[in-house]
């Protein structure tokens, strides 16, 4: 299948795309159900998420709780903004560290892609540093290590 | 907090800055010396100096002295801790829609048998 990316815009934005073989509808409701989030939206290995609750309507609120098993746990909570059927969905949701991180503004789109989905999910964080820190539990900074030894392979 | 994940914070915070990712850049191609790296950045020398010592202390870089020059090279451990880290994390998410990729052929073919 086609990879993950995921890409930094101005100073507050992370984009993250994936293209999926299901229809909008079916991506859409993946990101929906909580019987189905559960399936999926777990992280590394051994990590599950006995808490899910979504009440997936505007203005609903959500919670995801997840376990390692080995008595470490977060979770994560936040309310719906916006829902376009099958297209769209728009929410806002922090981390609880167990301190909440700053909230998170994310728009997620399922485009029809071929027979699949090109779905695109864009973060908008208050700031610049709230962003650096997400990426240090995450992912565009390696990156670019990456590139680093790329580059001194080349 | 253990001394492996303050560096890492160390290291990130150190790598949020463009500028000492160029000078990261730089130096995967091989040692520089502060002068080097001033020139092509057009930078001060002491600028220059701010940004490899937080590099030095972020263990992304290791510095040594040669006479009046201290040239500065990747600390290969720093930068691989970081790979490794990022790669793990990175992994995480991507493996969650590879996990999603096997629910919507699920859905899939629930679907399918209820048609026919």
């Amino acid at each position: 299948m086609s990879k993950m990316t995921l890409t930094t815009e101005g100073d507050t934005h992370i984009l993250v795309t994936r293209r999926f073989a299901a229809t909008p509808e079916a991506v859409y409701r993946a990101h929906t159900e909580p019987e189905l989030i559960q399936k999926w939206l777990l992280g590394p290995e051994g990590w599950t998420m006995p808490v899910c609750i979504n009440d997936a309507r505007p203005g609903g609120k959500f919670r995801y709780e997840w376990k390692n098993g080995k008595g470490h746990g977060f979770h994560v909570t936040g309310e719906i903004l916006e829902m376009e059927p099958y297209n769209r969905i728009v929410h806002v949701e922090r981390m609880h560290l167990p301190d909440a991180t700053p909230d998170n503004h994310v728009e997620t789109r399922f485009d029809p892609d071929g027979a699949g989905t090109l779905m695109s999910m864009r973060m908008n964080l208050p700031d610049a540093e709230t962003r650096r820190q997400m990426l240090a539990t995450g992912m565009e900074h390696g990156m670019e290590a990456s590139y680093v030894r790329l580059e001194s392979m080349i | 907090m253990t001394a492996r994940t303050a560096n890492l914070d160390a290291a990130f915070s150190a790598l949020s800055d463009p500028t000492r990712r160029a000078i990261l850049s730089r130096l995967a191609m091989g040692e520089a010396t502060v002068l080097e790296l001033a020139k092509p950045f057009e930078m001060t020398q002491p600028a220059v100096s701010r940004h490899l010592k937080v590099l030095e202390e972020a263990g992304l870089i290791v510095r040594r002295v040669e006479g009046s020059k201290r040239p500065s090279q990747l600390a290969k451990d720093g930068m691989e801790a970081v790979d490794q880290w990022l790669a793990m994390l990175r992994k995480a998410l991507a493996r969650n829609y590879d996990r999603l990729d096997k629910v919507l052929a699920d859905m899939k073919s629930e679907s399918g048998k209820g048609t026919r």
